[in-house]
């Protein structure tokens, strides 16, 4: 028991995350706050596959004289290419939200709905 | 010789395409490289379905780096379909964007425009030609996150909320396939969907298995506008740019539609479905979206949002033809998929017109517009007859494909939905006829013009072309049975 939580503590931390990410993006009523929330969710799926990735004992993947087992490196060069997906989404959010204020003259998703409703 | 190329073509081009339109200065010239491109990827993507209607595969090693190692285009008569969708919609999309992309889009803005266009035109390409799990995860990123771009260029500010709201849904969705993918590749260690396909047979039963295939089927379901996941949809295709709603309502969705398929039989397999309650889900929320998404589409008074919400009914039909998980169902979603492209460009293109016109897509502003505007209310009346699915049109083909393989596994109760669906579309469409013909315009009613050539000739194009394939069901059936066997689709 007491193995399964210590064990895989990495796991737990990304369940903690994305669980944490997706209810703030739920939750949130703030645009930025949401865009927050969905940075912290993508980040726990970085962090999972980097989890998956390791190797007991493993050094990084970098040959060297002495060592003979590596963490296995294609996760990461995965990860790489979904953190650029990540930033530029949040980018693009957050470029949407700029222009939102423009419109509106607010952030808070009731605020717009209400004018949107005035209409 | 260049026959082995054109996977990579399809998808190079346009993506070096997209940086250069962004360059150019504003005006005609960002159009006319979109426009070629698109052409020349029309004829490459015709090419390609001529080589692998006959059953046999294109493969593709990108980098010299032979799969599963390295990342495999792999061609098969249902890519080559849904690449021919993609091209023939932007290729017939682009003469009609002219116009109504300089009305609607600021003059400063239009190169960059048509460079966010390509990149989505080529994310959706790259779709259809990659192999690999990941890769798609990415096209399905580009082609995401510049139809956000898009959709927020719309003219009301509502645009940008829509937009915002696409890229929140969108964005989780897409999350929800990246962990899906990282949970099979964690139990397989490869990404190739081939490959995967044979690791996954021995261990279908492992708990990770089906963890993975549930992330990725909610993922899909939300890019696909699956009921209960569909809410993004309506705004999206509502506000956006007149051209972008007939771009996006004809590829965007049908694409991920193609993502299912190739992910539930090519990934996995039938005999998955089998062993999980997959097939019994897709076919009660498909059932529900037909229904729920027909009488929203009945309430609203709006054409543009009429026709948004029929899409999401149109989409939950495909999604029960892979629910019936039978040879005769996939075959019914991939003719539609491939029909429903046609009748709702068609429309969304006369919506446009009307757009074009009238400035508006609300009922309040279009009493008699169709006695003004001939061309494209006709173009309306036969395009949502094969909406409907009387005979003699595209829409009936896919309506009977989809009754057949419901009578087949004696699902009676899908059968009545698909015909209670039917029936539901006649009245919103006729909602939308009764509005523009029969309302007396208003007495100080502005004279309205007939649409611009540029327009009405794209229109027509797609309208005939469902006529054309109401009749002619070589191609379409044709492919569509071919793709399936080779999706290994297998009787329950």
């Amino acid at each position: 028991m007491i193995d399964i939580i210590i064990g895989h503590y990495n796991y737990w931390v990304v369940i903690f995350l994305m669980m944490a990410g997706f209810y703030t993006v739920i939750s949130q009523g703030n645009l930025i706050k949401k865009i927050a929330g969905l940075n912290i969710f993508q980040t726990s799926v970085f962090l999972l596959y980097i989890s998956i990735g390791y190797v007991n004992e493993g050094t990084t993947p970098i040959i060297a004289e002495g060592y003979t087992k590596y963490a296995n490196p294609l996760p990461h060069v995965l990860i790489l290419t979904a953190i650029v997906v990540g930033v530029s989404t949040i980018a693009l959010g957050l470029a949407l939200i700029v222009r939102i204020k423009e419109a509106y003259g607010t952030i808070e998703e009731d605020e717009i709905h209400d004018q949107d409703m005035s209409l | 010789m260049i026959e082995q190329n054109l996977s990579l073509l399809l998808v190079v081009i346009p993506l070096l395409a997209a940086p250069i339109t962004a360059i150019l200065p504003n005006g005609k010239a960002p159009w006319l490289v979109t426009l070629v491109v698109t052409w020349l990827c029309l004829v490459m993507a015709g090419w390609q379905l001529s080589v692998v209607i006959d059953g046999s595969v294109i493969s593709y090693e990108l980098g010299g780096w032979a799969p599963p190692w390295g990342i495999e285009y792999r061609i098969d008569a249902l890519n080559a379909l849904v690449a021919l969708i993609v091209a023939g919609i932007a290729a017939i999309t682009l003469p009609y964007a002219l116009r109504s992309v300089e009305k609607e889009i600021p003059q400063h803005q239009i190169s960059l425009f048509y460079s966010a266009f390509l990149l989505c035109f080529v994310g959706l390409l790259g779709i259809t030609q990659t192999g690999d799990v990941f890769n798609l995860f990415v096209f399905l990123e580009i082609s995401s996150l510049s139809s956000y771009v898009l959709i927020a260029m719309g003219k009301q500010r509502r645009a940008l909320t829509a937009a915002y709201q696409y890229l929140i849904m969108g964005s989780i969705g897409a999350t929800f396939l990246l962990i899906g993918i990282g949970l099979i590749f964690a139990e397989t260690g490869t990404l190739n969907m081939q490959d995967l396909h044979q690791r996954l047979q021995p261990i279908l039963d492992h708990r990770t298995v089906h963890t993975g295939f549930a992330f990725i089927v909610v993922g899909i379901a939300l890019k696909l506008a699956l009921f209960p996941l569909h809410l993004w949809l309506p705004n999206a295709y509502k506000y956006s740019p007149s051209v972008i709603s007939v771009f996006l309502s004809a590829t965007a969705t049908k694409v991920a539609v193609y993502i299912m398929l190739r992910m539930v039989f090519t990934v996995f397999s039938s005999d998955f479905l089998r062993i999980t309650p997959t097939e019994d889900i897709f076919l009660l929320l498909g059932a529900f979206g037909v229904v729920v998404a027909s009488f929203a589409a009945i309430h609203q008074n709006d054409i543009k949002l009429i026709l948004a919400y029929s899409s999401i009914a149109q989409v939950s039909y495909m999604v029960l033809g892979i629910g019936l998980a039978s040879a005769l169902g996939v075959t019914a979603t991939l003719v539609h998929v491939f029909n429903h492209a046609l009748m709702k460009g068609a429309l969304f293109m006369a919506a446009g017109a009307i757009v074009y016109r009238v400035g508006s897509s609300k009922f309040e502003y279009l009493h008699g517009i169709g006695r003004q505007m001939p061309w494209t209310f006709t173009a309306i009346f036969i395009a949502g007859l094969s909406l409907i699915g009387i005979p003699g049109t595209a829409g009936f083909i896919s309506k009977w494909y989809f009754v057949l393989a419901a009578i087949e596994q004696q699902s009676w109760w899908i059968a009545i939905v698909i015909i209670l669906g039917s029936l539901l579309s006649v009245v919103y469409m006729w909602k939308i006829l009764e509005v523009l013909f029969y309302r007396p315009a208003p007495d100080k009613g502005l004279h309205v013009n007939k649409a611009p050539a540029s327009l009405l000739v794209p229109m027509w194009v797609l309208v005939l072309a469902n006529i054309y394939f109401g009749i002619n069901t070589e191609l379409t059936v044709g492919v569509a049975e071919t793709a399936v066997k080779l999706l290994g689709v297998t009787a329950p």
